[in-house]
């Protein structure tokens, strides 16, 4: 049977895929890889659909044991990895025999790490998806160990490359470029986000990336809107001034303005950001 | 004709504001029907509408397609796409409260509340709550000072001009007024929730 084991699962580790998107008018978040260039990297390397489910790994200390010959690769957060004791590359093609157990240690740099796995985790979909909210508590229940995780079958597409040079998530301070608006008159700065060397807080998790090292005034009777829908690197204000970045399982909508929104590829990088890391922001514009 | 302020949501989103929330509901429909270029999501809320895109969309041509929209609201704005009726039992736990804040009795805030249809505006919180809209107006009244932690699933709320049922128990600041044995939420269904977008609902009194 093409499966892996769950031999231990770290602090988190989650089947992730490109998320639901389509039922936010019921509640319901897009959800997905919270770093998607990894996981999409990590199916290209294995022929994968771009959509196929892989697991996402929080600071590594993952394990898992092939219950058949198969094909993986690791992207994201570059987690010393071995198989069966053996060290084995980053961003390559990975071949796990019958038995063997691939080990993941701990990331020097990054947050999450992918296991793409040629054919797909193939846990049953929950509304078109395989993706765990952690928001909504839809999906897959968080990985546990002795969990039997289905593998489906191998794509026709072979894989086309052993290694991608793409460079691991950074240590040090992450730019992310923003975009003004919609509500940054409830700023007293507009553009203040870009003037405080941030730091994110240890209450960061996949639903946003709170941020501490200051604060951004909030003019008297601004702090507060009726409810409005919330995206995928939403940068919102909440009436205390500390920034929060909404990532892959923020919620539906919210009544706190959005004073900028992280333009789309990088939310991928603002998810690989760890608790005490510096984070700055750019503003851009031009794209009206 | 409902023209929406377009505003910046970043590279892959356009937030378009209007009015009220009548003119949400037929704005979100609208752009549902129009099959926009690039749309992933439609994000209905109170005052806007959140078109969530494919990355790389090109936003003028949303945005001109947006324009483009010819957006009417009727006499009696859309029309319901369906009709949901929930019994309640309304002896919530804020219902003294709510007629205290209303100057309406007890019988006159069930009366109110079960008098006309709601309508499904939006969704957000949890999985199947839905923001229902166009009730009395007598029965707006503000959240709860401060928020339970626990809010059983079923009760039945107010909180500004909205109406909405827990649909699993979660903390929650909503002036409680009763509770339902309709299932909210259940992935064994589909669509999985009661109450959908531009649906109409109606409270009943339980048990009559």
């Amino acid at each position: 049977m093409r499966a892996l084991e769950v031999l231990s699962t770290g602090p988190q580790a989650l089947v992730q895929d490109l998320g639901r998107p389509g039922h936010a008018a019921s509640g319901v978040g897009r959800s997905g890889a919270a770093d998607r260039a990894a996981l999409w990297l990590g199916n290209r390397l294995v022929a994968n659909p771009e959509g196929a489910a892989g697991i996402e790994i929080v600071l590594g200390g993952f394990a898992v044991r092939a219950a058949a010959l198969l094909t993986v690769a690791l992207t994201g957060a570059a987690a010393p990895a071995t198989v069966d004791g053996r060290p084995v590359g980053h961003h390559a093609v990975i071949l796990l025999r019958r038995g063997q157990e691939l080990r993941l240690g701990t990331p020097p740099a990054g947050l999450r790490t992918y296991l793409a796995v040629r054919g797909g985790i193939e846990v049953p979909p929950v509304l078109g998806s395989r993706s765990t909210d952690v928001l909504s508590g839809i999906g897959p229940a968080p990985l546990a160990k002795g969990d039997e995780l289905p593998v489906g079958p191998e794509p026709e597409a072979f894989p086309l490359v052993d290694v991608a040079p793409v460079a691991p998530p950074p240590a040090g301070a992450v730019t992310l470029r923003v975009v003004a608006g919609p509500r940054d008159e409830h700023a007293a700065d507009p553009r203040g986000l870009a003037g405080v060397a941030w730091t994110a807080s240890s209450r960061t998790d996949r639903v946003g990336m709170r941020l501490e090292g200051g604060t951004l005034a909030v003019p008297d009777g601004a702090g507060s809107l009726p409810s409005e829908g919330i995206g995928r690197g939403a940068v919102q204000l909440p009436p205390g001034g500390a920034p929060v970045v909404f990532l892959a399982d923020h919620p539906v909508t919210g009544g706190y303005p959005v004073i900028a929104v992280v333009l789309d590829a990088d939310t991928d990088r603002a998810a690989q950001v760890r608790p005490g890391q510096p984070v700055r922001f750019r503003y851009v514009g031009g794209v009206s | 004709m409902i023209t929406p302020t377009l505003l910046p949501y970043g590279d892959a989103g356009l937030l378009l504001e209007v009015a009220d929330t009548a003119e949400v509901v037929v704005l979100a429909d609208a752009c549902r029907a129009a099959d926009l270029p690039g749309v992933l999501d439609v994000v209905p809320a109170a005052r806007t509408v959140l078109l969530v895109l494919v990355p790389g969309t090109d936003l003028g041509s949303v945005r001109r397609a947006v324009a483009g929209l010819e957006v009417r609201t009727g006499p009696a704005g859309a029309a319901p796409a369906g009709s949901v009726e929930i019994p309640v039992v309304y002896d919530g736990e804020d219902i003294a409260e709510v007629a205290r804040l209303t100057g309406l009795s007890e019988p006159e805030v069930v009366a109110a509340h079960t008098g006309r249809p709601w309508r499904v505006a939006f969704g957000g919180f949890a999985p199947g709550f839905a923001y229902l809209t166009g009730g009395d107006p007598r029965l707006a009244v503000a959240r709860r000072a401060e928020a339970r932690t626990s809010v059983p699933a079923g009760s039945v709320g107010l909180a500004g001009e909205f109406s909405g049922v827990y649909p699993r128990s979660s903390p929650g600041g909503w002036q409680l007024i009763g509770r339902t044995d309709a299932v909210l939420w259940d992935l064994a269904r589909d669509p999985p929730a009661l109450l959908t977008p531009g649906a109409e609902v109606r409270f009943v009194v339980e048990g009559r």
